[in-house]
């Protein structure tokens, strides 16, 4: 099952990407796991005192789990770029969700290119991250 | 306070073993469910040398440099007030486990906005393989919110 650049048109969605509701766990279990180990995303006591009311998801959770959608999408090895902007904070409770859409096809250095408008809001529809992708295919 | 007399400030290059297991963890902690990333025998029959490191994860491997917080303070940047403002990829070569990637990394672009209220220090980052071979480029934008 492989996508070909004929059959893509523009306007085109990804299959949406819903993750479960971010935890304490899912927060420990990133920081540990992606290197990330600012207190502000694990220690309650610390966020208190940076004038957070909570401990809130890392910028790079909620990347990750873009990462997942696109590749999921097609194979990683055809991810040419993959650049966003975070523009909300993902607190604990909320509920990820991904999506992606084809705004462009065109030919650069003898590849065929799909350029992708991606984004993760939460299950209120508040946006936190946009962003772009360019995928070879 | 941000100093920008830092624009422009390298760190000395780094080298890290991509290992299997720290990917598998990695994947554990983001739900993946495509075998491709923790399955060795699917990586390989999907055409890897070895389980993909996947795409977020470059930076990562770039923060396994000793003294993490070393280098934010050198800039004038305090954890308990940033947020990270933007990321951005380019992926030239695919990285696998096994490889040694060297992330040779310097401080871009340093501005304010609002009197000082938010401050913004960009990282750039070239990442190269053993063979010496470009794999990717990496840029990262932090916002300081200064009360």
């Amino acid at each position: 099952m492989s996508l070909s650049y004929e059959d893509i048109e523009v306007g085109q969605l990804l299959p949406q990407l819903e993750l479960a509701p971010i935890s304490r766990t899912t927060l420990a279990l990133f920081a540990g796991a992606s290197g990330d180990h600012n207190p502000i995303h694990i220690d309650l006591d610390f966020a208190r005192k940076a004038g957070m009311p909570d401990v809130f998801a890392h910028g790079m959770l909620s990347m990750a789990y873009l990462g997942r959608m696109l590749t999921n999408w097609v194979p990683q090895d055809r991810l040419r770029s993959f650049s966003v902007r975070f523009t909300g904070i993902t607190q604990l409770g909320h509920v990820p969700i991904c999506s992606g859409r084809v705004i462009e096809k065109f030919e650069r250095g003898g590849e065929r290119l799909v350029k992708l408008e991606i984004e993760a809001k939460n299950q209120y529809g508040e946006g936190k991250i946009v962003g772009d992708a360019t995928v070879a295919l | 306070m941000i100093d920008k007399t830092q624009t422009g400030k390298t760190f000395p290059p780094l080298s890290v073993e991509v290992e299997k297991g720290r990917l598998r963890f990695f994947a554990k902690a983001i739900g993946e469910t495509n075998p491709v990333y923790v399955d060795e025998a699917v990586a390989k029959a999907a055409g890897y040398r070895s389980l993909p490191v996947p795409p977020t994860f470059l930076l990562s491997l770039e923060m396994e440099r000793p003294d993490l917080s070393g280098w934010l303070n050198e800039v004038g940047l305090d954890l308990a007030k940033i947020l990270h403002g933007e990321q951005s990829f380019e992926y030239h070569l695919p990285a696998c486990a096994g490889d040694v990637l060297t992330f040779e990394s310097r401080i871009g672009d340093m501005w304010d906005k609002k009197d000082g209220a938010l401050e913004f220090v960009v990282k750039e980052t070239r990442v190269t393989n053993q063979e010496g071979r470009h794999v990717a480029d990496l840029r990262s934008v932090i916002i300081q919110r200064n009360r």
